[in-house]
């Protein structure tokens, strides 16, 4: 496997103009002969898909939902980082940069994230075209908050649904293609295999949703943007459907998997209530900038929360972090919440969260004010604990939430399968070993709107468009494979159902390979991934029929890819001897028992390549170089 | 608590469908309802029989892909909360509950509470955005507008395309969808150029998908989970009154 990241010339910020003069064009009026496949409505596929039918190619679109609408990036809430520098407190294209390298803890690649900082106007400029109705001043202006610790304001949102409102955009662009002929819709299609011809990507095989049918897709290049992997911890702030099969099968065809195991935890979401448990709910990280945190002080401790006196609390945050309390990042805020947890101090009819209390607040501000600032939130938590948090604590627990691994890409996000191209959650992005709050969504509409759409013009300028064939065999062999498959998954006729092998699968994977992991957990974790794996394939229950809408058998896919991607997060865990970001060893720590990186050893991206189910993936590593930003160890005493 | 469900179980399409009558004896008042389901399909499974097909996805009131009627209410009793965001609380010990899919001749059922609302995306095809090449856009900041004007164009934004205003007409009338997106972009400057030509042609493909006429029954805004407000209908009927009137509606908008 070969790993050329294809890194332009020249000073940073001259490197993408570089590139977009010698990248090859395709002439406008042969654009219609080439072909592209997106698979993902998301902010990612849907702003490329549009922008690409735009430009004059013909593209078709695929999404497992209903809807191109209902991608998950539309349950992002805070907002989306852009450096505007509207507020003229100092922000720049290298002030963002520059931020998203260190939040990243250094295992980024640094000329992509200077490209996306020099997009992100560009992505605002356009969904205001598009009639976003961002947040605004009186004036007339558009409105930022700071987000997730950052120093200056660069943040845009719309009230708590940024992610609804940019996808609505990005969405509103495609239809306007798809009415325009240029993209045709395929929903309720999910892809279930690449097509690889000749070593190139040439194709996809879908299942019909509806109707179980199977079908062939050619195209001269194939786009992913399906998303993160945040389900194999099955508890997690990922929609439902959030699944790793497109990447996945990507994967074992070639397609390099880079950093498995960075994967964001968020610090403020609702603890679970019940076995029946089956997602976590998000609450916004603004809260902690008034809500105060805090556990009993004696472990076990049974009292309402507002019989315990002063005294008694422990307010953790503060007492570690006297400088930043409860505003601490998000992977110390997580880790010591779990700390608190594991030691008896839990909260809660389960004693699975620490209180975030507002109590003080309300005392200083008065109620009316914390209704303004939260009450959509505090509604919210209301409808779905049956508490009043306006009178006793929130309870908080953290959640797997975003997944900054993904396939490896190069400079033109091409996998290292030629032909393949992964954009948005789905490529191991620019986020490094922690992502920031508000770029996700920045990453995402970059990569859609302003970046494939002119590489994959460099891709194709040179092939002779719409020579595919889905006669040829590979498609044949393809199919099959899919089809044995399913019948293998209809066939086992056990005993237990889907989701009961998913939910083992997650624990395993949130008690090993979640906020800490550690050598032995992590070999006993691969262990025990094999073994379910066997448990799987000779006892799961997969009811109704292959040809017809059947959603446990959608399911049962999708879990039976997580049984094999979760190996790969483990091992990925394990080879990263060090900690940095959100990947904690606690073998690696600092004095002040923060995570400690190894510059020397591991500075690199850890690339896997597949060598079988059940087999040890072999790793390959790209360097990574740091010329304009200073490697430094944070610090948040 | 205990309780006994009622609901619909159709296998396909073109089969007649009817009521089934399941009981769900451990359902927890912390559950939300499509946990309630869940449980109860994996009973269902344990049995060895084929579990109730539904829709959901991101489960926090925001995909728009739930939707049932419960009780006879699109997305059960609680106002402005889409079906995934309903709990357990909401009902007591011993209650019998009607779940039902969305009802209406252009949201065919497809099996058991899932239907094909893919109506709706052919209406936004129709002209339910702005015409704006990527890349070309003006700087953001090039056109104030009114923080009254943009929390306006918010709240008709805020629209989930669930369509549980569709199933609570009488005459499963889509015009709270449509309307929502034309007042949408109607408040925008950015939407003015295209403004009268966008609300005739969605406006026809309302109509020739099969959703009935608006007769101002107002069931649609106590039925929607986001609070989308009648007073839109009324915003498009009078832009609607406009264009008719234009006979060149492009020109006469600038
Ligand atoms: C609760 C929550 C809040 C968040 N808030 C923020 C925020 O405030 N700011 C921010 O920047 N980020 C936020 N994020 C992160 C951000 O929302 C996501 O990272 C981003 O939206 C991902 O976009 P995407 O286009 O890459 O993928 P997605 O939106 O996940 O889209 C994936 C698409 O791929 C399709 N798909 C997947 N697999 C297949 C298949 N096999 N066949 C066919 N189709 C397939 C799906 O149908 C879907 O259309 C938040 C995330 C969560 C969970
Ligand atoms: S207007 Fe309300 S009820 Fe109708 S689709 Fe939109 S959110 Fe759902
Ligand atoms: S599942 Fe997304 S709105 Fe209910």
């Amino acid at each position: 496997m070969e790993l050329n990241a294809n890194i332009p010339e020249g000073p940073i910020q001259d490197k993408w103009d570089n590139h977009l003069f010698s990248m090859k064009l395709v002439n406008p009026a042969n654009k219609r002969k080439y072909s592209v496949i997106v698979v993902g409505t998301g902010l990612a596929g849907a702003a490329a898909a549009a922008t690409m039918g735009e430009l004059g190619y013909r593209v078709q679109v695929f999404t497992y939902h209903d809807s191109p609408r209902r991608a998950h990036s539309i349950a992002a809430q805070g907002g989306i980082n852009a450096s505007k520098n509207y507020q003229s407190d100092g922000d720049s294209d290298f002030r963002l940069f520059y931020d998203t390298v260190k939040g990243g803890d250094f295992r980024s690649r640094e000329a992509n994230v200077y490209r996306l900082a020099q997009l992100s106007g560009n992505i605002i400029d356009q969904a205001v075209a598009q009639g976003v109705p961002f947040a605004r001043e009186y004036g007339g202006l558009l409105a930022n908050r700071s987000f997730g610790g950052a120093q200056v304001s660069r943040t845009f949102y719309a009230r708590g649904q940024t992610g609804q409102q940019l996808l609505l955009g990005a969405y509103q662009a495609l239809e306007r293609q798809v009415h325009a002929g240029t993209c045709v819709m395929h929903t309720e299609q999910e892809m279930m295999d690449v097509v690889l011809v000749d070593g190139v990507a040439r194709g996809i095989i879908t299942r019909n949703i509806r109707t179980g049918k199977l079908e062939r897709h050619v195209a001269d290049a194939v786009v992913l943007a399906t998303g993160g992997y945040s389900n194999v911890f099955f508890l997690s702030t990922n929609a439902k459907k959030c699944n790793v099969t497109a990447t996945w099968r990507a994967h074992r065809k070639g397609a390099g998997f880079a950093n498995p195991c960075f994967t964001q935890i968020h610090p403020t979401c609702i603890p679970p209530s019940g076995e029946y448990q089956s997602k976590l709910t998000l609450m916004s990280e603004s809260l902690r900038n008034d809500g105060r945190i805090w556990v009993p002080r004696e472990a076990g401790d049974e009292r309402e929360p507002q019989r315990i006196p002063e005294e008694e609390r422990d307010y953790y945050l503060e007492r570690f972090y006297p400088s930043f309390g409860n505003l601490a990042p998000r992977d110390i805020s997580s880790r010591r919440a779990k700390e608190m947890v594991d030691g008896g101090h839990g909260v809660g009819e389960l004693k699975n969260g620490v209180y975030l209390d507002f109590k003080d607040a309300i005392e200083r501000l008065g109620e009316r004010v914390i209704s303004e600032r939260y009450g959509n939130l505090f509604a919210m938590y209301e409808k779905i604990t049956g508490e009043n948090p306006y009178k006793t604590p929130m309870r908080i627990y953290p959640a797997p939430h975003y997944t900054m691994g993904g396939l490896w890409v190069d400079y033109n996000l091409q996998t290292t399968v030629e032909g393949l191209f992964a954009i948005g959650e789905a490529n191991f992005s620019d986020h490094g070993a922690n992502r920031l709050g508000a770029s996700a969504l920045m990453q995402g509409l970059a990569d859609g709107y302003f970046i494939i759409p002119m590489t994959i013009g460099n891709f194709l300028a040179g092939r002779s468009g719409g020579s595919g064939d889905t006669a040829h065999p590979a498609f044949a062999e393809a199919e099959d494979g899919v089809r044995e498959r399913i019948g293998n998954l209809m066939g086992v006729g056990g005993s237990r159902s889907v989701d009961s092998f998913a939910i083992q699968l997650g624990r395993i994977m949130w008690n090993e390979c979640g906020m800490e992991r550690t050598a032995d957990g992590l070999k006993d974790a691969v262990r025990r991934i094999g073994e379910l794996r066997e448990a799987f394939w000779a006892d799961v229950r997969v009811p109704g029929k292959a040809d017809d809408l059947n959603q446990e058998l959608e399911k049962a896919g999708r879990t039976a890819d997580f049984l094999e991607f979760a190996e790969v997060m483990c091992y990925d865990a394990l080879a990263r001897d060090e900690s940095c970001g959100a990947h904690y060893r606690p073998e690696h720590v600092t004095e002040e028992g923060e995570a400690k990186r190894d510059d020397e050893n591991f500075a690199h991206v850890a690339v896997w390549e597949f060598t079988g189910v059940g087999r040890e993936p072999k790793l390959h590593k790209e360097p990574l170089a740091f010329e304009y930003v200073k490697l430094s160890q944070r610090s948040y005493k | 608590m205990k309780l006994k469900l009622h609901i619909w179980r159709q296998s396909a399409p073109d089969v007649r469908g009817g009521f089934e009558t399941i009981a769900a004896d451990n359902v927890s008042a912390h559950m939300s309802f499509l946990e309630m389901l869940d449980v109860v399909n994996e009973g269902l499974i344990a049995e060895g029989k084929e579990p109730v097909a539904f829709d959901h996805d991101c489960r926090e009131g925001i995909c728009g892909t739930c939707g049932m009627m419960i009780n006879g209410n699109p997305h059960g009793p609680w106002e402005g909360t889409s079906a995934c965001q309903l709990h357990m609380r909401a009902f007591q010990d011993g209650d019998e509950i009607w779940i039902e899919p969305w009802r209406a001749r252009a949201f065919p059922v497809l099996k058991d509470l899932v239907v094909d609302r893919s109506a709706f995306d052919r209406i936004i095809q129709a002209g339910g955005y702005v015409s704006i090449r990527t890349g070309s856009a003006p700087d953001a900041n090039a056109v104030p507008i009114g923080k009254e004007w943009a929390d306006e164009a918010f709240d008709a934004a805020a629209c989930i395309g669930c369509g549980a205003c569709v199933a609570a007409c009488p005459n499963a009338s889509a015009m709270l969808f449509t309307a929502a997106k034309v007042t949408q972009l109607a408040r925008l400057p950015q939407g003015q150029p295209e403004r009268y030509e966008r609300v005739l042609s969605m406006v026809d493909t309302h109509d020739s998908e099969g959703f009935g006429n608006c007769t101002n029954h107002g069931a649609c805004q106590n039925a929607c989970p986001k609070g989308i407000s009648v007073d839109y209908i009324a915003q498009l009927n009078r832009d609607l009154f406009k264009a008719t009137l234009m006979d060149r509606p492009d020109e006469a908008a600038v």
